[in-house]
């Protein structure tokens, strides 16, 4: 990991500014599971960092750590050099759950002047509402609000303290494409502000695209931790794919540059870290037409860093 | 690495915890206007006791037949005072459960709101709506005219009576944070109803028969109904009530901490 000396990096140059995010060998166990194994993640002030992984991967788990909803096994946490408690009784840290977490019974005003009332500092609750674009429906009952009304309003209950880091745990799940749209754009320009987010997701495109820095977990541990093309890069490759009649895998054992070899039917289909020479090799030596070239995905990259079959020494970046 | 280059140091000094745990009366205000929302809660707490009185308070020979300090109609209205303030209470405090269910106490605790402030204010909330069950049966009582007793025995009964509900608002949030689910109400009703006749509340203990009387004076609304009647009765106090109602409201207090510190699963 380079991250922890890139950190205390950013640290020398601006004094004593405490990581955003830092979480040092932390272990959370239900019963026998091991939902986190070992996850060492340092998130600086202003950072937008995703943290994708299969469910199960401990995503939520850890989240829970950082919020100071649930206590580590073993492991430290600290979130802006505090326990996340303190931090959040400062206002420091908030969150924008899945589901849940408003009350049907009160109106949408009301549930905002209820959290503004619990905080030291807050936004004023008529501009909390007009920026959130609720103020037309302040006056419904939440219960009676639709689910795309209800998530404005957990993102304005989110941004009501003015959180220095903002958490959010599957924000669009739920959401249509235009929806998801609106609300990354929204994101992205409060974080141009200098908020720090961290978000955990498993769509693969909502990381690629709206992340400085992408954290893969598989089995509560990190299993990769960079920026999107870094990530692709670790699994980098592409697939060469052509039309051969008659094709054995036995003809194809001699080509050059080869990681593997797949036959389907009169398909060739050929993983390589130098497609060139593997392009090269079956336009000039065979009979082989239509070639394709395609670079492999995040989808691919992301697969083969959870998926099952990764030995689980992966290394982190 | 994906770190910024430029890192922003954020202004943390600025940064204050809020006084008192986060208690406030903007929400204990909303909490409060939540309860009375639910026409539900309100008929079965001020309504219903209300009733009642009139229906059992106002017979006939109830003005006439004395009581020790005062007359019969007193001491049911008293008795039926007890139950809506014990209903009100119970479910202001059990409004927990559906908080929990709503997934809301979660979202509490990502506020600087302790959770000693939390229970606060739900009991602040449960005894407002006590309060109003207590006041509303003891002005269908004035109204009536047939409750008599010293205008001391009105404010003293009524008190203790209001006083006494804190115990059932701890079973509130006892029960909010032991049961799941949000018919969690139905249920509570089903069990005041069966505590309330077996406290002596709608028939005098003495009434039933000896082995339902042993078992009657272990429950916990047998110690509170013996001490707010005691007044009117002026017939002493037996320690065996104090110890009664102290001991379920060290029941009811501890079972509600000691679920509300497991109270740590997501919705």
């Amino acid at each position: 990991m380079t991250i922890a000396s890139a950190a205390s990096g950013a640290r020398g140059i601006s004094g004593t500014v405490p990581m955003a995010v830092d979480l040092t060998a932390l272990h959370k166990n239900f019963g026998r599971v091991h939902a986190v194994n070992g996850v060492d993640l340092q998130i600086a002030s202003g950072e937008i960092v995703a943290m994708l992984g299969p469910n199960g991967a401990g995503k939520t788990s850890t989240i829970d750590i950082i919020l100071g909803l649930s206590q580590p096994s073993a492991g430290t946490v600290s979130v802006f050099g505090m326990h996340p408690r303190h931090a959040v009784s400062r206002g420091l840290v908030s969150a924008v759950m899945q589901t849940g977490g408003l009350l049907r019974d009160l109106t949408v005003r009301e549930t905002v002047e209820y959290m503004a009332s619990l905080f030291a500092h807050s936004q004023a609750v008529p501009e909390v509402l007009s920026s959130a674009g609720i103020t037309e429906i302040a006056d419904r009952r939440v219960g009676k609000c639709s689910g795309g009304e209800q998530q404005r309003l957990r993102f304005a209950l989110a941004l009501l303290c003015d959180p220095e880091l903002l958490v959010l745990d599957e924000p669009t799940s739920g959401m249509d494409v235009e929806g998801r749209r609106s609300f990354w754009s929204a994101i992205r320009k409060d974080a141009e502000q200098g908020r720090t987010v961290l978000f955990a997701t498993h769509y693969l495109e909502e990381a690629d695209a709206y992340a400085d820095r992408i954290v893969l977990l598989r089995r509560g541990s990190v299993v990769a931790d960079g920026t999107a093309a870094e990530i692709k890069a670790m699994t980098a490759g592409r697939t060469v794919r052509a039309t051969l009649p008659g094709v054995t895998e036995a003809m194809l054992t001699g080509i050059p540059g080869a990681d593997s070899v797949e036959v389907r039917g009169d398909t060739v289909l050929v993983q390589s870290t130098d497609s060139d020479s593997v392009a090269r090799y079956l336009l000039t030596q065979t009979a082989a037409k239509d070639l394709e070239i395609t670079a492999r995905g995040i989808e691919d990259a992301f697969l083969a860093l959870t998926g099952d079959d990764t030995p689980a020494s992966t290394g982190a970046l | 690495m994906g770190i910024a280059s430029s890192t922003i140091a954020p202004d943390l000094s600025g940064r204050r915890v809020p006084p008192l745990g986060g208690f406030n009366v903007t929400a204990l205000k909303l909490e409060i206007r939540r309860l009375t929302r639910n026409r539900r809660t309100v008929i079965i707490s001020i309504v219903v006791p209300v009733v009642f009185f009139l229906v059992f308070g106002l017979n006939q020979s109830y003005d006439t037949q004395s009581v020790g300090n005062g007359n019969a109609s007193a001491l049911v209205m008293i008795s039926l005072a007890l139950y809506g303030a014990v209903v009100a209470t119970t479910f202001g405090g059990a409004m927990v459960s559906i908080e929990r269910a709503q997934g809301w106490s979660r979202q509490l605790r990502l506020t600087p709101l302790s959770p000693v402030a939390y229970i606060i204010i739900k009991i602040l909330t449960a005894l407002t709506l006590g309060a109003c069950s207590v006041a509303a049966v003891y002005i269908a009582g004035t109204v009536s005219g047939k409750p008599s007793m010293s205008v001391g025995l009105w404010i003293g009964t009524g008190f203790s009576v209001w006083i006494g509900s804190l115990l059932f608002a701890a079973f509130g949030l006892f029960l909010g944070y032991l049961l799941p689910a949000e018919n969690v109400m139905q249920l509570i009703g089903l069990i005041l109803a069966l505590l309330s006749f077996a406290g002596g509340l709608f028939i005098p203990v003495s009434q039933y028969a000896q082995g339902v009387q042993d078992v009657a004076k272990w429950t916990p609304l047998y110690g509170l109904n013996e001490l707010v009647h005691t007044q009117l009765l002026g017939n002493g106090v037996d320690w065996t009530w104090v110890v009664n109602a102290i001991a379920w409201l060290i029941i009811f207090t501890g079972g509600a901490v000691w679920r509300m510190r497991n109270d740590t699963a997501r919705v």
